[in-house]
């Protein structure tokens, strides 16, 4: 379990410059088990935000608690042993381009003095489980990108951590290994009951893999929660941003209906209500459905023509009170 | 020409006296120079462990170090030589100006070589539950290895040049047998052997040093 209270960095003024204020008051609670997602615009505190959980970077003020732990009011050398059950995962892997595949995946054991035989062995089994067995004497610049963060993700499991942190891991990979990444990630949160925290900017990332996720903006939690339970709110910034809504356009007659569609609330009965009852022309003008966290997601722009408007409110109404989530889009603010 | 019979083991005598003191002055100037570049390094402001005061005046003396003409350097260790080696005249003695003048220089050396590795490396390290000292250990050092070998193969190499001045100042070795044999006899061609000699040295020492690194850095 992750557990960050209250919790504010402020980086001192270099030089001329203000100072910065990556954090402000920021709560945060992993459940142990849960794979959680932290997105939000460059800049708005997220490596920060993950930095603070192993205590590279220290909070100006608030707690960080990992496993009923809190880390914040340790002294420094338990901080270290502390790290040794939290594995973390780079962007740029940072590996040590003078060790082998499998030297790699020791070095956590060597820091905790683990002896040569079982570092082997240990060694052996974490890369049959990131699936590179046969590539233990390999050199990182011999890998691919791909390859090189599996040898990163065995690494940051070598020492049998309980959590694991993701700072942008597939941020620097191609599509087919962003995929690949995120299934293994996925899988030995699984199989190990690891509890993840991963930082990205890539909102497919999030609905790939996340049970739950928030929303950073300027250093602030602004929205958050488990994802069928955000998706399923149609005025949440996060489901926005995870769901982008489609572009309204006006200047085509007809009424713009906005349909959040989630497994209670699909959009089939808005469909059949209005074409099937009422007899309605009914077109989709924008909009996707997909399959995220077990769930049916999305938003749809229905075009309605040839209605008469009361008798169109009332159908809506009527709808809303069925549980489908639909109401009419503004001409000004369509989002 | 006849009197080769009577330089060629006085030729041999030097070459063997320069690599004598070369070789010596390299493995103290590798033992002192790379820990003090690694304090150097980790002493640096956001470095592992920032000590500004220390890290300035460690900086100011490796630049002390550096900037003094050896000729110079050389006559101000003379008393810590005679201290440590009982006299100033000799290989022997020339061992400890030679090491002097090239501690500094290695140390700016491995203090470059140790910055070029990624912070997110050591970062990774640090994530791991590494000391400081085993950041030292197991990433700075190993990641740097390449440059390092580089950065010790110019040095030794200047090691080389200055032992020729150390040489004329009774060190004995090639520098000293190229003042009197050539120069002072007025025998240019000894002057040129010498001169072929030291490049030669030279040339097989960088192209070993040049080989380890690429190897290294192959990996
Ligand atoms: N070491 C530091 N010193 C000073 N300011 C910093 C430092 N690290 C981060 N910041 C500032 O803190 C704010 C948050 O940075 P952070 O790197 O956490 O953002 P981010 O959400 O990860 O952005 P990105 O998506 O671009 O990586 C930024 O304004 C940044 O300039
Ligand atoms: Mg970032």
């Amino acid at each position: 379990m992750i557990e960050l209270n209250d919790v504010r960095k402020v980086f001192p003024a270099r030089g001329r410059g203000p100072e910065v204020v990556a954090l402000d008051g920021v709560d945060l609670t992993v459940r142990a088990g849960d794979f959680a997602g932290v997105v939000g615009p460059s800049g708005s505190g997220k490596s920060t935000l993950i930095r603070l959980v192993n205590l590279l970077e220290r909070p100006t003020s608030g707690t960080v608690t990992v496993d009923g732990r809190v880390l914040t009011d340790l002294p420094a050398d338990e901080v270290r042993r502390a790290r040794s059950s939290i594995g973390m995962v780079f962007q740029h892997f940072e590996l040590m381009d003078s060790r082998t595949a499998a030297a790699n995946v020791e070095h956590p054991l060597e820091l905790a003095g683990v002896g040569r035989a079982e570092r082997r062995r240990r060694s052996g089994e974490l890369l049959d489980l990131v699936g590179l067995g046969d590539r233990a004497q390999a050199r990182p610049a011999q890998l691919s990108g791909g390859q090189k963060q599996r040898v990163a993700i065995a690494r940051a499991l070598a020492a049998r951590p309980t959590v694991l942190l993701c700072d942008e891991a597939t941020s620097a990979l191609d599509q087919a290994s962003t995929t690949g990444v995120l299934e293994l990630l996925r899988r030995v949160r699984d199989e190990l009951g690891l509890t993840v925290l991963l930082i990205t900017h890539e909102m497919a990332v999030v609905k790939a893999v996340c049970d739950t996720a928030v929303l950073l903006e300027a250093g602030r939690v602004v929205d958050g929660g488990r994802l069928d339970q955000v998706l399923a709110r149609g005025d949440s910034p996060l489901a926005a941003a995870l769901l982008p809504a489609p572009v309204a356009d006006h200047r085509v007659a007809g009424t713009l209906l906005r349909v959040t569609v989630t497994d209670t609330a699909p959009e089939t009965h808005v469909l059949q209500v209005l074409v099937g009852r009422l007899g309605l022309d009914v077109e989709v003008a924008g909009g996707s459905v997909e399959t995220v966290a077990g769930g049916r997601h999305g938003r749809l722009l229905l075009r309605v023509t040839g209605a008469d408007q009361s008798g169109l409110d009332r159908a809506l109404a009527q709808l809303r009170d069925d549980g489908s989530r639909v109401e009419r889009v503004a001409a000004e603010v369509a989002r | 020409m006849s009197d080769w019979s009577r330089i060629a083991p006085q030729l041999l005598d030097a070459t063997g006296e320069t690599l004598y003191m070369v070789a010596v002055a390299t493995v103290i100037t590798v033992l002192l120079g790379i820990p003090l570049g690694v304090l150097l390094t980790v002493t640096g402001p956001g470095a592992l462990a920032p000590r500004p005061v220390l890290h300035r005046v460690l900086g100011l003396l490796v630049n002390l170090g550096r900037s003094l003409p050896f000729i110079i350097l050389l006559v101000l260790v003379a008393p810590l030589t005679r201290g440590l080696v009982g006299t100033t005249i000799g290989s022997t003695a020339a061992i400890v100006p030679l090491t002097v003048g090239a501690v500094p220089f290695l140390a700016r050396l491995v203090e470059t070589s140790l910055r070029e590795v990624s912070h997110g490396k050591v970062e990774a390290a640090l994530a791991m539950g590494a000391r400081r000292r085993d950041v030292v250990r197991t990433v700075l050092l190993p990641e740097a290895l390449p440059s390092l070998v580089a950065g010790t193969t110019v040095t030794v190499v200047a090691l080389i040049s200055y032992s020729a001045m150390a040489g004329a100042i009774g060190g004995g070795g090639l520098g000293d047998f190229a003042i009197r044999f050539g120069y002072q006899q007025f025998r240019t061609d000894i002057t040129l052997l010498t001169v072929a000699l030291l490049l030669v040295v030279v040339q097989a020492l960088q192209f070993g040093g040049d080989t380890w690194a690429r190897r290294l850095a192959r990996r």
